[in-house]
Protein backbone atom coordinates (compact mmCIF):
# COMPACT_ATOMS: atom_id res chain seq x y z
CA UNK A 1 0.00 0.00 0.00
CA UNK A 2 1.45 3.37 -0.88
CA UNK A 3 1.26 6.52 1.15
CA UNK A 4 -1.78 7.99 -0.60
CA UNK A 5 -3.73 4.75 -0.19
CA UNK A 6 -2.93 4.70 3.51
CA UNK A 7 -3.94 8.33 4.01
CA UNK A 8 -7.21 7.85 2.19
CA UNK A 9 -8.23 5.10 4.59
CA UNK A 10 -8.61 7.74 7.28
CA UNK A 11 -10.96 10.66 7.57
CA UNK A 12 -8.78 13.83 7.47
CA UNK A 13 -9.26 14.75 11.12
CA UNK A 14 -6.38 15.47 13.50
CA UNK A 15 -7.56 12.71 15.84
CA UNK A 16 -6.36 10.20 13.24
CA UNK A 17 -2.79 11.52 13.24
CA UNK A 18 -1.28 8.85 15.47
CA UNK A 19 -3.09 6.00 13.70
CA UNK A 20 -1.91 7.34 10.32
CA UNK A 21 1.68 7.59 11.54
CA UNK A 22 1.53 4.04 12.96
CA UNK A 23 0.20 2.73 9.62
CA UNK A 24 2.80 4.60 7.56
CA UNK A 25 5.58 3.27 9.74
CA UNK A 26 4.25 -0.29 9.70
CA UNK A 27 4.08 -0.18 5.91
CA UNK A 28 7.54 1.29 5.52
CA UNK A 29 10.22 -1.33 4.68
CA UNK A 30 12.68 0.57 6.86
CA UNK A 31 10.17 1.05 9.71
CA UNK A 32 10.37 4.82 9.84
CA UNK A 33 8.53 8.00 9.02
CA UNK A 34 10.28 10.11 6.42
CA UNK A 35 10.27 13.88 6.13
CA UNK A 36 8.21 13.44 2.98
CA UNK A 37 5.70 11.33 4.93
CA UNK A 38 5.38 14.07 7.51
CA UNK A 39 4.82 16.75 4.86
CA UNK A 40 2.13 14.67 3.14
CA UNK A 41 0.37 13.93 6.43
CA UNK A 42 0.41 17.61 7.43
CA UNK A 43 -1.06 18.50 4.08
CA UNK A 44 -3.72 15.76 4.25
CA UNK A 45 -4.82 16.72 7.75
CA UNK A 46 -4.44 20.43 7.13
CA UNK A 47 -2.29 20.95 10.20
CA UNK A 48 1.17 22.53 10.52
CA UNK A 49 4.18 20.36 9.74
CA UNK A 50 5.49 21.27 13.19
CA UNK A 51 2.48 19.55 14.77
CA UNK A 52 3.20 16.34 12.90
CA UNK A 53 6.89 16.64 13.77
CA UNK A 54 5.95 17.19 17.40
CA UNK A 55 3.93 13.99 17.55
CA UNK A 56 6.52 11.87 15.70
CA UNK A 57 9.28 12.98 18.06
CA UNK A 58 7.18 12.50 21.21
CA UNK A 59 6.21 8.83 20.91
CA UNK A 60 9.00 6.31 21.53
CA UNK A 61 7.74 3.74 19.03
CA UNK A 62 7.90 6.20 16.13
CA UNK A 63 11.20 6.78 14.34
CA UNK A 64 12.36 9.52 12.00
CA UNK A 65 15.42 7.56 10.99
CA UNK A 66 15.46 4.39 8.87
CA UNK A 67 15.69 1.22 10.89
CA UNK A 68 16.55 -2.43 10.31
CA UNK A 69 14.38 -5.38 9.37
CA UNK A 70 14.25 -6.49 13.00
CA UNK A 71 13.73 -3.91 15.71
CA UNK A 72 14.91 -5.25 19.04
CA UNK A 73 13.48 -3.46 22.04
CA UNK A 74 14.87 -4.52 25.41
CA UNK A 75 12.81 -3.65 28.47
CA UNK A 76 14.73 -1.69 31.06
CA UNK A 77 11.99 -1.02 33.63
CA UNK A 78 12.35 -1.94 37.32
CA UNK A 79 11.26 -5.62 37.24
CA UNK A 80 13.33 -6.49 34.17
CA UNK A 81 16.29 -4.48 35.41
CA UNK A 82 16.21 -6.35 38.71
CA UNK A 83 16.14 -9.71 36.94
CA UNK A 84 18.98 -8.98 34.53
CA UNK A 85 18.03 -6.78 31.57
CA UNK A 86 21.34 -4.90 31.69
CA UNK A 87 23.23 -8.12 30.99
CA UNK A 88 20.92 -8.92 28.08
CA UNK A 89 21.41 -5.50 26.58
CA UNK A 90 25.19 -5.73 26.96
CA UNK A 91 25.20 -9.15 25.30
CA UNK A 92 23.19 -7.83 22.37
CA UNK A 93 25.51 -4.85 22.00
CA UNK A 94 28.46 -7.24 21.97
CA UNK A 95 26.95 -9.63 19.41
CA UNK A 96 25.62 -6.96 17.07
CA UNK A 97 28.42 -4.47 17.64
CA UNK A 98 26.01 -1.56 17.90
CA UNK A 99 24.74 0.67 20.71
CA UNK A 100 21.09 1.37 21.56
CA UNK A 101 19.61 3.61 18.90
CA UNK A 102 21.85 2.19 16.15
CA UNK A 103 21.30 -0.22 13.26
CA UNK A 104 23.69 -2.91 12.05
CA UNK A 105 25.57 -2.22 8.81
CA UNK A 106 23.69 -5.01 7.00
CA UNK A 107 20.46 -3.22 8.00
CA UNK A 108 19.13 -6.36 9.69
CA UNK A 109 18.95 -5.29 13.31
CA UNK A 110 18.15 -2.10 15.20
CA UNK A 111 18.73 -2.10 18.95
CA UNK A 112 16.55 -0.02 21.23
CA UNK A 113 15.47 0.05 24.84
CA UNK A 114 11.88 0.32 26.00
CA UNK A 115 9.99 0.73 29.23
CA UNK A 116 7.64 -1.83 30.82
CA UNK A 117 6.09 -4.15 28.24
CA UNK A 118 3.57 -5.67 30.64
CA UNK A 119 5.23 -9.12 30.55
CA UNK A 120 6.83 -8.85 33.98
CA UNK A 121 6.14 -12.46 34.97
CA UNK A 122 8.51 -13.49 32.15
CA UNK A 123 11.30 -11.04 32.90
CA UNK A 124 13.80 -10.07 31.67
CA UNK A 125 12.11 -9.57 28.36
CA UNK A 126 12.35 -7.95 24.96
CA UNK A 127 10.29 -7.64 21.81
CA UNK A 128 11.59 -8.04 18.29
CA UNK A 129 9.06 -6.44 15.96
CA UNK A 130 5.85 -7.98 17.34
CA UNK A 131 7.30 -11.07 18.98
CA UNK A 132 7.99 -11.19 22.70
CA UNK A 133 10.95 -13.13 24.13
CA UNK A 134 10.99 -13.60 27.89
CA UNK A 135 12.85 -15.26 30.74
CA UNK A 136 16.04 -14.42 28.85
CA UNK A 137 19.25 -16.08 29.97
CA UNK A 138 22.72 -15.04 28.85
CA UNK A 139 22.65 -17.60 26.01
CA UNK A 140 19.36 -16.47 24.57
CA UNK A 141 20.33 -13.26 22.73
CA UNK A 142 22.89 -15.19 20.66
CA UNK A 143 20.49 -18.01 19.85
CA UNK A 144 17.69 -15.64 18.89
CA UNK A 145 19.92 -13.49 16.67
CA UNK A 146 21.23 -16.61 14.93
CA UNK A 147 17.69 -17.87 14.31
CA UNK A 148 16.66 -14.57 12.78
CA UNK A 149 19.80 -14.33 10.66
CA UNK A 150 19.24 -17.76 9.22
CA UNK A 151 15.63 -16.88 8.47
CA UNK A 152 14.09 -19.69 10.47
CA UNK A 153 11.40 -17.42 11.90
CA UNK B 1 -5.16 -22.52 51.68
CA UNK B 2 -6.61 -19.60 49.77
CA UNK B 3 -7.62 -19.80 46.17
CA UNK B 4 -8.46 -17.41 43.39
CA UNK B 5 -11.96 -16.07 43.05
CA UNK B 6 -12.51 -15.69 39.32
CA UNK B 7 -15.59 -13.62 38.68
CA UNK B 8 -14.00 -11.36 36.08
CA UNK B 9 -11.69 -14.01 34.63
CA UNK B 10 -14.29 -16.79 34.77
CA UNK B 11 -13.82 -17.55 31.08
CA UNK B 12 -10.03 -17.39 31.05
CA UNK B 13 -8.57 -20.60 29.69
CA UNK B 14 -12.05 -22.06 29.20
CA UNK B 15 -13.14 -20.41 25.99
CA UNK B 16 -11.50 -19.48 22.72
CA UNK B 17 -11.07 -15.71 23.04
CA UNK B 18 -11.31 -15.37 19.27
CA UNK B 19 -14.82 -16.83 19.06
CA UNK B 20 -17.90 -14.86 20.03
CA UNK B 21 -19.92 -18.09 19.95
CA UNK B 22 -17.89 -19.36 22.91
CA UNK B 23 -18.48 -16.14 24.81
CA UNK B 24 -22.21 -16.24 24.13
CA UNK B 25 -22.45 -19.90 25.12
CA UNK B 26 -20.79 -19.00 28.43
CA UNK B 27 -23.56 -16.47 29.06
CA UNK B 28 -21.99 -13.49 27.33
CA UNK B 29 -23.88 -10.39 26.15
CA UNK B 30 -26.86 -11.36 28.31
CA UNK B 31 -25.89 -8.63 30.74
CA UNK B 32 -25.75 -5.97 28.03
CA UNK B 33 -29.24 -7.04 27.01
CA UNK B 34 -30.46 -6.62 30.59
CA UNK B 35 -28.79 -3.22 30.88
CA UNK B 36 -30.33 -1.87 27.69
CA UNK B 37 -33.79 -2.66 29.01
CA UNK B 38 -33.17 -0.38 31.99
CA UNK B 39 -33.09 3.39 32.24
CA UNK B 40 -29.55 4.78 32.39
CA UNK B 41 -30.13 6.30 35.84
CA UNK B 42 -30.97 2.81 37.09
CA UNK B 43 -27.63 1.51 35.75
CA UNK B 44 -25.79 4.33 37.50
CA UNK B 45 -27.60 3.58 40.75
CA UNK B 46 -26.72 -0.11 40.57
CA UNK B 47 -23.04 0.62 39.93
CA UNK B 48 -22.90 3.14 42.79
CA UNK B 49 -24.55 0.68 45.19
CA UNK B 50 -22.16 -2.07 44.11
CA UNK B 51 -19.34 0.04 45.64
CA UNK B 52 -17.04 -0.72 42.69
CA UNK B 53 -13.96 1.50 42.73
CA UNK B 54 -11.70 2.33 39.79
CA UNK B 55 -9.20 -0.40 39.05
CA UNK B 56 -6.70 1.72 37.13
CA UNK B 57 -5.05 2.81 40.35
CA UNK B 58 -6.92 5.88 41.60
CA UNK B 59 -9.76 3.91 43.21
CA UNK B 60 -12.41 6.53 42.58
CA UNK B 61 -16.03 5.39 43.00
CA UNK B 62 -16.95 4.09 39.56
CA UNK B 63 -20.65 4.87 39.69
CA UNK B 64 -20.03 8.49 40.63
CA UNK B 65 -17.89 9.11 37.56
CA UNK B 66 -20.75 7.73 35.47
CA UNK B 67 -23.21 9.98 37.28
CA UNK B 68 -21.14 13.15 36.77
CA UNK B 69 -20.64 12.45 33.08
CA UNK B 70 -24.33 11.73 32.62
CA UNK B 71 -25.22 15.00 34.32
CA UNK B 72 -22.63 17.05 32.41
CA UNK B 73 -23.94 15.84 29.13
CA UNK B 74 -27.24 17.61 29.56
CA UNK B 75 -25.86 20.75 27.95
CA UNK B 76 -23.64 19.21 25.29
CA UNK B 77 -24.92 16.48 22.98
CA UNK B 78 -21.49 14.90 22.46
CA UNK B 79 -20.39 12.35 25.01
CA UNK B 80 -17.71 9.70 24.83
CA UNK B 81 -16.65 6.59 26.63
CA UNK B 82 -12.95 5.83 26.59
CA UNK B 83 -11.51 2.54 27.72
CA UNK B 84 -8.03 3.18 29.08
CA UNK B 85 -6.06 0.17 27.85
CA UNK B 86 -2.70 1.94 27.97
CA UNK B 87 -1.46 -0.32 30.77
CA UNK B 88 2.09 0.81 31.48
CA UNK B 89 2.72 0.75 35.23
CA UNK B 90 5.80 -1.44 35.79
CA UNK B 91 4.80 -4.83 37.14
CA UNK B 92 1.26 -4.58 35.79
CA UNK B 93 -0.27 -6.85 33.16
CA UNK B 94 -3.79 -7.46 34.46
CA UNK B 95 -5.51 -5.63 31.62
CA UNK B 96 -3.54 -7.67 29.11
CA UNK B 97 -4.76 -10.79 30.95
CA UNK B 98 -8.37 -9.70 30.42
CA UNK B 99 -7.96 -8.59 26.80
CA UNK B 100 -6.05 -11.70 25.73
CA UNK B 101 -8.32 -14.15 27.57
CA UNK B 102 -11.77 -12.63 27.19
CA UNK B 103 -11.89 -9.59 24.89
CA UNK B 104 -15.67 -9.79 24.58
CA UNK B 105 -16.00 -9.19 28.31
CA UNK B 106 -14.42 -5.78 27.80
CA UNK B 107 -16.68 -5.03 24.82
CA UNK B 108 -19.76 -5.95 26.84
CA UNK B 109 -18.60 -3.80 29.78
CA UNK B 110 -18.11 -0.90 27.37
CA UNK B 111 -21.63 -1.27 25.99
CA UNK B 112 -23.04 -0.98 29.51
CA UNK B 113 -20.86 2.02 30.45
CA UNK B 114 -21.49 3.84 27.17
CA UNK B 115 -25.21 3.29 27.52
CA UNK B 116 -25.20 4.76 31.04
CA UNK B 117 -24.09 8.09 29.58
CA UNK B 118 -25.89 7.61 26.26
CA UNK B 119 -22.63 7.86 24.34
CA UNK B 120 -22.85 6.67 20.76
CA UNK B 121 -19.09 6.57 20.27
CA UNK B 122 -16.48 4.80 22.35
CA UNK B 123 -12.73 4.41 21.99
CA UNK B 124 -10.31 1.87 23.29
CA UNK B 125 -6.94 3.59 23.74
CA UNK B 126 -4.64 0.59 23.54
CA UNK B 127 -0.91 0.74 24.07
CA UNK B 128 1.06 0.20 20.89
CA UNK B 129 3.08 -2.71 22.30
CA UNK B 130 -0.01 -4.88 22.98
CA UNK B 131 -0.14 -6.47 19.52
CA UNK B 132 -2.03 -9.62 20.51
CA UNK B 133 -4.66 -7.61 22.42
CA UNK B 134 -5.11 -5.44 19.34
CA UNK B 135 -5.68 -8.51 17.17
CA UNK B 136 -8.19 -10.03 19.58
CA UNK B 137 -10.07 -6.81 20.29
CA UNK B 138 -10.33 -5.93 16.60
CA UNK B 139 -11.75 -9.39 15.96
CA UNK B 140 -14.14 -9.09 18.88
CA UNK B 141 -15.48 -5.73 17.70
CA UNK B 142 -15.99 -7.08 14.20
CA UNK B 143 -17.82 -10.15 15.52
CA UNK B 144 -19.94 -8.06 17.90
CA UNK B 145 -20.99 -5.89 14.95
CA UNK B 146 -21.91 -8.96 12.91
CA UNK B 147 -24.07 -10.16 15.79
CA UNK B 148 -25.58 -6.69 16.14
CA UNK B 149 -24.29 -6.18 19.68
CA UNK B 150 -22.65 -3.05 18.28
CA UNK B 151 -23.78 -0.66 15.58
CA UNK B 152 -27.23 0.71 15.13
CA UNK B 153 -30.30 -0.29 17.17
CA UNK B 154 -28.62 -2.77 19.54
CA UNK B 155 -31.03 -5.44 20.81
CA UNK B 156 -33.76 -3.50 19.02
CA UNK B 157 -33.73 -0.83 21.74
CA UNK B 158 -32.86 2.07 19.47
CA UNK B 159 -29.46 2.51 21.20
CA UNK B 160 -26.48 2.73 18.85
CA UNK B 161 -22.79 2.40 19.71
CA UNK B 162 -19.64 2.32 17.66
CA UNK B 163 -16.32 1.26 19.25
CA UNK B 164 -13.01 2.18 17.68
CA UNK B 165 -9.52 1.11 18.72
CA UNK B 166 -6.82 3.76 18.73
CA UNK B 167 -3.33 2.57 19.45
CA UNK B 168 -0.71 4.50 21.35
CA UNK B 169 2.95 4.49 20.40
CA UNK B 170 5.03 4.10 23.51
CA UNK B 171 4.24 6.61 26.23
CA UNK B 172 3.51 5.72 29.87
CA UNK B 173 2.07 9.16 30.44
CA UNK B 174 -0.74 8.53 27.95
CA UNK B 175 -2.24 6.21 30.55
CA UNK B 176 -3.24 9.24 32.57
CA UNK B 177 -6.78 10.14 31.54
CA UNK B 178 -6.31 13.75 30.45
CA UNK B 179 -3.01 13.04 28.72
CA UNK B 180 -4.71 10.10 27.02
CA UNK B 181 -7.34 12.47 25.70
CA UNK B 182 -4.66 14.79 24.35
CA UNK B 183 -3.08 11.83 22.58
CA UNK B 184 -6.46 10.74 21.19
CA UNK B 185 -6.91 14.24 19.80
CA UNK B 186 -3.72 13.78 17.80
CA UNK B 187 -1.30 15.73 19.95
CA UNK B 188 1.79 15.20 22.05
CA UNK B 189 0.96 13.55 25.34
CA UNK B 190 1.00 16.50 27.70
CA UNK B 191 -1.32 16.60 30.71
CA UNK B 192 -3.99 19.21 31.18
CA UNK B 193 -4.82 21.07 34.33
CA UNK B 194 -7.68 19.54 36.27
CA UNK B 195 -10.31 20.71 37.00
CA UNK B 196 -12.03 20.65 34.56
CA UNK B 197 -12.21 16.87 34.78
CA UNK B 198 -12.96 14.75 31.71
CA UNK B 199 -16.46 14.08 33.05
CA UNK B 200 -17.12 17.74 32.42
CA UNK B 201 -14.76 18.61 29.59
CA UNK B 202 -12.88 15.76 27.95
CA UNK B 203 -12.45 14.52 24.40
CA UNK B 204 -12.97 17.37 21.93
CA UNK B 205 -14.23 19.41 24.90
CA UNK B 206 -17.19 17.12 25.53
CA UNK B 207 -18.13 15.13 28.69
CA UNK B 208 -16.06 11.97 28.63
CA UNK B 209 -16.09 8.87 30.81
CA UNK B 210 -12.64 7.27 31.06
CA UNK B 211 -12.50 3.83 32.62
CA UNK B 212 -9.76 1.26 33.07
CA UNK B 213 -10.11 -2.15 31.39
CA UNK B 214 -10.58 -4.03 34.68
CA UNK B 215 -13.16 -1.53 35.91
CA UNK B 216 -15.23 -1.99 32.73
CA UNK B 217 -14.85 -5.76 32.94
CA UNK B 218 -16.68 -5.77 36.28
CA UNK B 219 -19.80 -4.14 34.86
CA UNK B 220 -21.40 -7.17 33.16
CA UNK B 221 -21.35 -9.26 36.32
CA UNK B 222 -22.67 -6.36 38.41
CA UNK B 223 -25.60 -5.83 36.07
CA UNK B 224 -26.33 -9.54 35.79
CA UNK B 225 -26.01 -10.51 39.44
CA UNK B 226 -26.86 -7.22 41.09
CA UNK B 227 -25.26 -4.58 43.31
CA UNK B 228 -25.84 -6.59 46.51
CA UNK B 229 -24.02 -9.61 45.10
CA UNK B 230 -20.95 -7.57 44.18
CA UNK B 231 -21.03 -5.54 47.37
CA UNK B 232 -21.11 -8.73 49.45
CA UNK B 233 -17.72 -9.75 48.06
CA UNK B 234 -14.59 -8.15 49.46
CA UNK B 235 -14.32 -5.76 52.38
CA UNK B 236 -15.98 -2.69 53.86
CA UNK B 237 -13.86 -0.28 51.84
CA UNK B 238 -13.15 -2.42 48.80
CA UNK B 239 -15.87 -4.48 47.19
CA UNK B 240 -15.30 -7.22 44.65
CA UNK B 241 -12.11 -8.87 43.49
CA UNK B 242 -8.77 -7.58 42.23
CA UNK B 243 -6.56 -9.07 39.57
CA UNK B 244 -3.12 -9.02 41.13
CA UNK B 245 -0.03 -9.27 38.94
CA UNK B 246 2.96 -10.62 40.81
CA UNK B 247 6.53 -10.71 39.54
CA UNK B 248 10.11 -10.77 40.76
CA UNK B 249 11.38 -13.29 43.28
CA UNK B 250 8.45 -15.70 43.52
CA UNK B 251 8.06 -19.28 42.35
CA UNK B 252 4.84 -18.63 40.40
CA UNK B 253 4.88 -15.13 38.89
CA UNK B 254 1.71 -14.27 36.99
CA UNK B 255 -1.81 -12.96 37.46
CA UNK B 256 -4.26 -14.04 40.15
CA UNK B 257 -7.81 -12.81 40.73
CA UNK B 258 -8.44 -12.64 44.46
CA UNK B 259 -11.22 -11.42 46.71
CA UNK B 260 -10.41 -8.08 48.33
CA UNK B 261 -9.41 -8.75 51.90
CA UNK B 262 -6.99 -11.64 51.34
CA UNK B 263 -3.65 -10.86 52.94
CA UNK B 264 -0.43 -10.00 51.15
CA UNK B 265 1.06 -13.11 52.75
CA UNK B 266 -1.70 -15.26 51.21
CA UNK B 267 -0.93 -13.86 47.78
CA UNK B 268 2.87 -13.94 47.91
CA UNK B 269 3.42 -17.20 49.80
CA UNK B 270 0.42 -19.30 48.89
CA UNK B 271 -0.76 -18.29 45.44
CA UNK B 272 2.63 -17.24 44.12
CA UNK B 273 4.45 -20.03 45.93
CA UNK B 274 6.77 -17.93 48.03
CA UNK B 275 10.44 -17.11 47.48
CA UNK B 276 12.47 -19.56 45.37
CA UNK B 277 15.98 -20.95 45.96
CA UNK B 278 15.58 -21.11 49.72
CA UNK B 279 15.85 -17.35 50.07
CA UNK B 280 13.85 -15.10 52.36
CA UNK B 281 11.43 -12.28 51.75
CA UNK B 282 12.92 -8.81 52.02
CA UNK B 283 10.50 -6.38 50.40
CA UNK B 284 7.57 -6.02 48.05
CA UNK B 285 6.83 -3.02 45.84
CA UNK B 286 3.06 -2.60 45.69
CA UNK B 287 1.40 -0.65 42.89
CA UNK B 288 4.31 -0.40 40.50
CA UNK B 289 6.81 2.42 40.22
CA UNK B 290 4.22 4.90 41.54
CA UNK B 291 3.76 2.56 44.43
CA UNK B 292 5.14 1.79 47.85
CA UNK B 293 7.62 -0.62 49.42
CA UNK B 294 6.60 -2.78 52.34
CA UNK B 295 8.59 -5.14 54.54
CA UNK B 296 7.65 -8.41 56.22
CA UNK B 297 5.86 -6.65 59.08
CA UNK B 298 3.14 -5.62 56.63
CA UNK B 299 2.48 -9.06 55.15
CA UNK B 300 -0.60 -9.63 57.29
CA UNK B 301 -2.37 -6.60 55.80
CA UNK B 302 -5.60 -7.38 53.95
CA UNK B 303 -5.80 -6.27 50.33
CA UNK B 304 -7.85 -3.13 49.86
CA UNK B 305 -7.60 0.58 49.05
CA UNK B 306 -7.98 1.89 52.60
CA UNK B 307 -6.44 -1.02 54.47
CA UNK B 308 -3.20 -0.57 52.54
CA UNK B 309 -3.34 3.20 52.87
CA UNK B 310 -3.50 2.79 56.65
CA UNK B 311 -0.04 1.18 56.63
CA UNK B 312 1.45 3.77 54.31
CA UNK B 313 1.04 1.64 51.21
CA UNK B 314 -1.03 1.79 48.04
CA UNK B 315 -2.99 -0.81 46.10
CA UNK B 316 -2.55 1.11 42.85
CA UNK B 317 -2.73 -1.09 39.78
CA UNK B 318 -2.49 -4.24 41.89
CA UNK B 319 1.08 -4.98 40.87
CA UNK B 320 3.27 -6.73 43.44
CA UNK B 321 7.00 -7.02 42.80
CA UNK B 322 8.77 -9.23 45.31
CA UNK B 323 12.42 -8.85 46.34
CA UNK B 324 14.42 -11.54 48.14
CA UNK B 325 17.04 -10.93 50.81
CA UNK B 326 19.85 -10.69 48.24
CA UNK B 327 18.30 -7.78 46.35
CA UNK B 328 19.54 -4.23 46.63
CA UNK B 329 16.89 -1.72 47.71
CA UNK B 330 19.05 1.22 46.62
CA UNK B 331 19.43 -0.16 43.09
CA UNK B 332 15.70 -0.77 42.84
CA UNK B 333 15.02 2.79 43.99
CA UNK B 334 17.38 4.07 41.32
CA UNK B 335 15.55 1.90 38.76
CA UNK B 336 12.21 3.42 39.71
CA UNK B 337 13.53 6.98 39.55
CA UNK B 338 15.11 6.34 36.14
CA UNK B 339 11.75 5.11 34.90
CA UNK B 340 10.06 8.36 35.88
CA UNK B 341 12.89 10.37 34.36
CA UNK B 342 12.49 8.57 31.02
CA UNK B 343 8.72 8.89 30.95
CA UNK B 344 8.41 12.51 32.06
CA UNK B 345 6.97 14.57 29.22
CA UNK B 346 8.94 17.62 30.29
CA UNK B 347 6.03 20.05 30.47
CA UNK B 348 6.41 20.93 34.15
CA UNK B 349 9.77 22.25 35.27
CA UNK B 350 9.58 20.63 38.72
CA UNK B 351 9.01 17.18 37.19
CA UNK B 352 11.47 17.55 34.33
CA UNK B 353 14.31 18.84 36.45
CA UNK B 354 13.18 17.22 39.67
CA UNK B 355 13.31 13.69 38.24
CA UNK B 356 16.83 14.41 37.00
CA UNK B 357 17.85 15.59 40.45
CA UNK B 358 16.30 12.52 42.08
CA UNK B 359 17.94 10.09 39.67
CA UNK B 360 21.37 11.70 39.87
CA UNK B 361 21.01 12.04 43.63
CA UNK B 362 20.18 8.37 44.02
CA UNK B 363 23.12 7.42 41.83
CA UNK B 364 25.35 9.57 44.01
CA UNK B 365 24.05 7.90 47.16
CA UNK B 366 24.84 4.47 45.68
CA UNK B 367 28.33 5.53 44.54
CA UNK B 368 29.47 7.67 47.45
CA UNK B 369 27.31 6.37 50.31
CA UNK B 370 27.87 8.41 53.47
CA UNK B 371 30.07 10.82 51.50
CA UNK B 372 27.18 11.69 49.20
CA UNK B 373 25.71 15.18 49.17
CA UNK B 374 22.34 13.47 49.05
CA UNK B 375 20.37 11.38 51.50
CA UNK B 376 16.87 9.94 51.70
CA UNK B 377 15.42 12.97 53.48
CA UNK B 378 16.70 15.31 50.79
CA UNK B 379 15.24 13.13 48.06
CA UNK B 380 11.90 13.10 49.86
CA UNK B 381 12.00 16.87 50.25
CA UNK B 382 12.62 17.26 46.51
CA UNK B 383 9.95 14.72 45.57
CA UNK B 384 7.44 16.29 47.92
CA UNK B 385 8.06 19.67 46.30
CA UNK B 386 7.56 18.04 42.88
CA UNK B 387 4.30 16.44 43.95
CA UNK B 388 2.89 19.82 44.94
CA UNK B 389 3.95 21.62 41.79
CA UNK B 390 3.46 19.08 38.98
CA UNK B 391 0.35 18.95 36.83
CA UNK B 392 -0.05 15.23 36.60
CA UNK B 393 0.39 12.01 38.56
CA UNK B 394 3.85 11.34 37.12
CA UNK B 395 5.48 14.27 38.89
CA UNK B 396 3.33 13.51 41.90
CA UNK B 397 4.51 9.91 42.11
CA UNK B 398 8.21 9.63 43.12
CA UNK B 399 7.38 10.85 46.61
CA UNK B 400 5.30 7.68 47.20
CA UNK B 401 8.02 5.04 46.98
CA UNK B 402 10.51 7.38 48.66
CA UNK B 403 8.28 8.02 51.67
CA UNK B 404 7.60 4.31 52.02
CA UNK B 405 11.35 3.70 52.05
CA UNK B 406 11.65 6.12 54.94
CA UNK B 407 9.00 4.17 56.81
CA UNK B 408 10.17 0.63 56.08
CA UNK B 409 13.75 0.70 54.82
CA UNK B 410 15.48 3.71 56.32
CA UNK B 411 18.33 1.47 57.47
CA UNK B 412 19.27 0.78 53.84
CA UNK B 413 20.16 4.46 53.47
CA UNK B 414 22.23 4.60 56.68
CA UNK B 415 25.79 3.65 55.87
CA UNK B 416 27.15 4.25 59.35
CA UNK B 417 25.12 1.32 60.64
CA UNK B 418 26.52 -1.25 58.19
Amino acid sequence: MNRTEILNRFRPGRENLLMILNELQNNSPEHFISDEDMREVAHYLNIPLSSVFGVVTYYSMLSRIPRGKYIIRVCRSPVCEMTGSEGILEELQRILNIRPGETTADKLFTLETTECLGRCNESPGMIINEEFYGKLGSDDPGKIIDHLKSGIR
Amino acid sequence: MISEKRIILKNAGRINPGKIEDYIAAGGYRSAGIALEKDETEIIDIVIRSRLRGRGGAGFTTGLKMKYTNQSGIISPGRYLICNADEGEPGTFKDRAIMENDPHLLIEGMIIAAYSIKASKAYIYLRGEYFRSNELLSGAIRQAKEHEFLGRNIFGTGYSLDIEIKTGAGSYLCGEELTLIESLEGKRGYPRIKPPFPTEKGLFGDPTLVYNVETLSNLPLIIEHGAEYFSSIGTADSAGTKIITISGDVINPGYFEVEMGVTLRDIIFELAGGIPDGRNFKAALLGGASGTFIDSTALGTPLGYDSLKSIGAVLGSGAIMVMNDQRDILKMTHSILKFFGHESCGKCVPCRIGNSVLTDGMEDIIKRRDKSRYNLDLLIYEADYMSKTSLCPLGQSPVLPLKSLKRYFEKEFRFDIK
